[in-house]
């Protein structure tokens, strides 16, 4: 199930296009992206492991806000440090790929923007989405008193039971009004 | 309840959490007011509570830090988010239906089952397998979980948390196992696990089959076809996606997106859209008609030589050829051995081919505006507008830097307008500010419908004089400049006029300049048309060419060619030539902005002149492809070069429905009602084109349906079927009738699913409000019966 060499077995590939939403030119593009990003000891290993650090060097990856809470999320390392298997990688490719369901899509998403992975975006973390959404320079930042009524606003809105955090159902009931969801949330290689 | 001022005054004293209520005197009358509600929690308690609330913490602002948690709506809400629950307080919580709705799910189990699928591989203690790893901060809103696992009920919770999720995982792979196998892959594969985990699960879901699965090499195959074909088919089934064909410009328009976002990918998408409705169209015509008529020459053709200029204006050598109608004879082919028996009539395979084009794409057309409909129709369509811009509005394509920051800079500008339209609301304005601004629209108003009107009479003035004109090679052109000149210019007058009308919205300002657009555009090919049926066809001038047809097609031809040439000299005058103009001389660093909508109408304005044509020009569609081969060429390179990307924001998959909507409602339909007028009323000419001597087109199929009945025994039974069809009014009625009574099926479920959202949110709230009232009671309970543990939890 690892990489060996720089082949990908063809038992492995079409395993792989069964349980992911990619087709088979993708997964090999995946694969030969992902070997480039190796260092040369690391090529002949079983299941190489790729640090955060050098995934975000992929142009893909480099500029977005949400970089590093998207290694995190995949990432199924012990020490949670961001750092992808393969398989990681393709399990990232497929939620962010065209045919990836609604449901998926916003699943990742709410684990993406739930900053301390409590698993409800609660004012911490709205705070830190607005900040992220807005950008580093201080002209589109929000003042303080503009993001406490815009998350005031966001928790009358989408809070249903009203316990002061958005959790996964509420989340994916916005999204389901927003048709543009799908078509955004999507990464090419 | 009964004994509320005891308990009152015990919880605020000792519990730190409520940091407002310092005194105990207004804390104790706030804690009352809040026992009160606790009996009729259907009653309106909120009300009150808020008042207090708000009172509360407006005497203890003073005192408290300037916190932004401490506004009173904030405190309301956390009143659920203490930090000393108990643990049967926070076991309750914690698998309450909103803390696990996300794990309760197959969403929720996969999270659970991911977590656990890391526990056998290393030993730490069970505490740490359900303890959140990220280091939160420890400051009041932290969560429940964290508390958990410092309890000391933390070891019984983890594992009756570890195996809880053992036994989600386990129901996970029986589930899995009682489906069939093509169900269960893509159950499988539409669950949030990750890839690991999704191999172990249909590892022990699938074994039994797995043997026999192909992946497994041990299986001998002693037929190698068999197998291949075994294993072609599994893949079809397994992978869902069959438009993988439509890859066509695929990384080209990956790094449009890239730059620009969504919306301009929208306008290409649309153009790629359009190639293969005509290549479509172009590939049914060619193989029906205009492949026997080539094979099959005309007897009466007299080649003309080739010159540059009648390729420009469609006269000399290409009215003789297949591109136009005046080409196409009557003859009926019988030479060849399918043709013996069948008899290939040129004239009714005319109509039939254009016909059944019109009536295929007709369909298509319709079926991808109901999808697209469909996908951006809301069921209930309530104001989430500002909490769907926060989590929907990023887009994950944009890959550079500066058209990210381009990205941050508009959604900040969205959220702060947003954000101050709700504060101030609607502006007052002065009765002058009003009527001034009454007066600006109306003039602009008045601006455009005058130009788009003197537009009109101009062009069908011309193309009067344009009859008188007739053999002068290049004056031809002249008329369909001005036609692409209108066009052009006038969108420029319109963009003025919307520049001081200033619009409030953004959306606003787009639909009144599609609306213009199309205004104009309508009203040149409606004078245009009138022109060509109601003068040309009728009054039979003889300076008019003896062919009319060849006449008409050849000026749609022309328009198209001018149209297409206009638009280069735009995109290299007014993008290329602007930019270097505005950097060198003006010193300024502004490119000019792609400008999606009026690129989309003019786009449509081309295929509807395609349309049009198709009746008289059967080949116009391949002129057509060609066009918009080179179109995307050159307006990709034009606006990596030249353009920025717009600042306002775009709803694609709205705008992507209001295009394919205008695409058929005035486009298509207007041309199927110009091709539909013209074969059932209009006399052909008498000396050309395949429908010499008949009365009108349609003609030609009534005498081929009767020639056939002779033939075939089957045939005869259809044509006496068709005839039966279209000559009773019947057939019209019932058909029609289903459909509305179809749509009024549609709209009653529609209505009943919005009252049905609504009481359920009704009901989501008052069960947020039962909760907060039971918990609350079990806590005072708790409480009441263990005052020692109150001091304990009183350090944190």
């Amino acid at each position: 199930m690892g990489t060996t060499a720089s082949q990908l077995p063809k038992d492995s590939l079409s395993e792989y296009q069964e349980l992911t939403f990619l087709t088979k030119q993708e997964i090999l593009l995946a694969h030969r992206r992902f070997t480039e990003l190796l260092g040369r000891d690391e090529r002949n290993h079983p299941n190489p492991r790729v640090p955060m650090q050098v995934i975000l060097t992929l142009p893909e990856l480099k500029s977005n806000p949400f970089k590093t809470r998207i290694c995190q999320v995949f990432s199924t390392s012990e020490d949670k440090d961001g750092s992808l298997t393969f398989e990681d990688f393709l399990d990232l490719l497929s939620a962010f790929s065209d045919s990836a369901t609604l449901e998926i899509k916003s699943h990742y998403a709410f684990r993406i923007f739930d900053f301390d992975d409590d698993g409800t975006l609660d004012h911490s973390d709205l705070e830190k989405l607005v900040n992220c959404l807005t950008g580093e320079t201080e002209d589109t930042r929000l003042t303080s008193e503009e993001m406490r009524q815009l998350i005031n606003n966001i928790l009358d809105e989408s809070d249903i039971d009203k316990d002061g955090t958005v959790n996964l159902s509420e989340f994916q009931h916005v999204i389901s009004r927003s048709p543009d969801f799908v078509s955004s949330f999507k990464i090419v290689l | 309840m009964a004994n509320g001022g005891n308990f009152s005054v015990n919880i605020c004293e000792e519990d730190h959490d409520y940091e407002n209520l310092g005194e105990s005197g207004p804390s104790r009358d706030s804690f009352q007011v809040f026992k009160e509600p606790a009996c009729n929690v259907r009653g309106n308690p909120e009300d009150i509570q808020m008042e207090m609330f708000t009172k509360n913490s407006d005497t203890s602002d003073s005192e408290s830090t300037s916190s932004s948690k401490e506004s009173s709506n904030v405190y309301r809400v956390r009143s659920l988010q203490r930090n000393n629950w108990s643990a049967a307080t926070r076991r309750v919580l914690s698998s309450m239906p909103s803390r696990k709705t996300g794990l309760h799910s197959s969403a929720g189990m996969a999270v659970r089952a991911r977590q656990t699928c890391a526990l056998p591989k290393h030993q730490t203690s069970s505490c740490d397998s359900l303890h959140i790893p990220r280091a939160t901060q420890a400051d009041i809103t932290s969560p429940e979980f964290e508390e958990i696992s410092t309890e000391d009920e933390g070891n019984n919770l983890a594992d009756s948390g570890l195996w809880c999720a053992e036994t989600n995982k386990q129901q996970l792979v029986s589930d899995l196992r009682g489906v069939s196998e093509g169900e269960g892959m893509r159950k499988l594969r539409a669950m949030p696990l990750s890839l690991a985990d999704k191999m172990e699960i249909r590892k022990h879901s699938f074994s039994p089959l797995a043997k026999n699965s192909v992946i497994n090499r041990n299986v001998p195959c002693h037929n190698l076809p068999c197998m291949y074909l075994s294993r072609m088919w599994r893949h079809c089934r397994y992978t869902p996606r069959f438009s993988t064909s439509l890859k066509l410009w695929h990384s080209s328009m990956k790094k449009l997106s890239g730059r620009y976002g969504t919306g301009v990918l929208s306008y290409f998408t649309f153009l790629r859209t359009l190639l293969f409705i005509n290549l479509l169209f172009f590939i049914i015509t060619f193989l029906f008609l205009v492949l026997p008529q080539a094979i099959h020459p005309p007897p009466d053709s007299h080649r003309v030589s080739f010159s540059w200029i009648g390729l420009l204006t469609g006269i000399g050598y290409l009215s003789q050829s297949l591109m136009f109608y005046g080409y196409y004879s009557n003859i009926t082919i019988k030479t060849t051995s399918i043709t013996s028996v069948v008899p290939y009539c040129i004239p009714t395979a005319y109509v039939f081919t254009i016909t059944m084009s019109f009536f295929i794409i007709c369909i298509i057309l319709v079926y991808s505006m109901s999808k697209s409909f469909g996908k951006s129709f809301q069921v209930f369509k309530s104001d989430g507008n500002l909490s769907e811009n926060v989590f929907c509005s990023w887009d994950f394509k944009v890959t550079k830097k500066p058209s990210i920051r381009l990205q941050s800079e508009k959604i900040s500008t969205r959220l702060k307008e947003q954000l101050s339209e709700l504060t101030s609301g609607e502006e007052e304005r002065t009765l002058v500010q009003l009527f001034r601004n009454f007066l600006v629209h109306v003039a602009a108003w008045f601006i455009c419908l005058a130009s788009i009107f003197f537009s009109a009479l101009g062009i069908y003035l011309l193309s009067k004089k344009a009859i008188s004109k007739m053999h002068q090679n290049l004056d031809l052109l002249f008329m369909a400049a001005v036609v692409s000149g209108f066009n052009l210019l006038l969108p420029g007058i319109f963009n003025f006029c919307a520049w001081m009308e200033k619009h409030n919205s953004p959306s606003t300002r787009i639909y009144v300049s599609i609306f213009r657009n199309l205004l104009l555009k309508i009203c040149i090919i409606g004078v245009l048309c009138y022109h060509w049926l109601g003068k040309i066809a009728v009054e039979q001038d003889p300076q008019v060419s003896k062919c009319w047809e060849n006449f008409v097609g050849q000026e749609l031809y022309r328009l198209l060619l001018m149209d297409f040439i206009f638009t280069v000299l735009y995109t290299f005058l007014g993008e290329f030539v602007w930019r270097i103009f505005s950097q060198k001389i003006l010193r300024k660093n502004r490119k000019p902005v792609f400008d999606i909508a009026r690129n989309v109408l003019e786009l449509v304005y081309g295929q509807t002149l395609t349309w049009l044509g198709v009746l008289f020009a059967p080949l116009l569609p391949a002129v057509q492809i060609v066009k918009l081969f080179v179109l995307f060429y050159m307006k990709k390179n034009s606006l990596m070069l030249n353009c920025q990307a717009s600042k306002k924001p775009w709803r694609a998959t709205h705008m992507t429905t209001v295009f394919i909507t205008l695409l058929f409602f005035p486009s298509f339909l207007g041309a199927a009602v110009f091709v539909a007028y013209t074969v059932w009323i209009i006399k052909p000419p008498s000396e050309c084109g395949p429908f010499r001597n008949l009365t009108n087109m349609l003609e030609s199929v009534k005498l081929w349906a009767e020639r056939m009945k002779d033939y075939h025994q089957i045939l005869s039974w259809l044509i006496r079927a068709y005839n039966a069809f279209t000559d009773n009014p019947l057939f019209l009625f019932l058909p029609s009738g289903v459909f509305l009574l179809v749509i009024y099926f549609r709209i009653q479920v529609v209505d009943g699913q919005r009252r049905i959202i609504r009481r359920l949110e009704k009901q989501i709230d008052d069960e947020g409000k039962d909760k907060k009232f039971l918990i609350t009671q079990l806590q005072y309970l708790y409480e009441e019966n263990n005052p020692n543990s109150s001091h304990r939890h009183r350090g944190r």
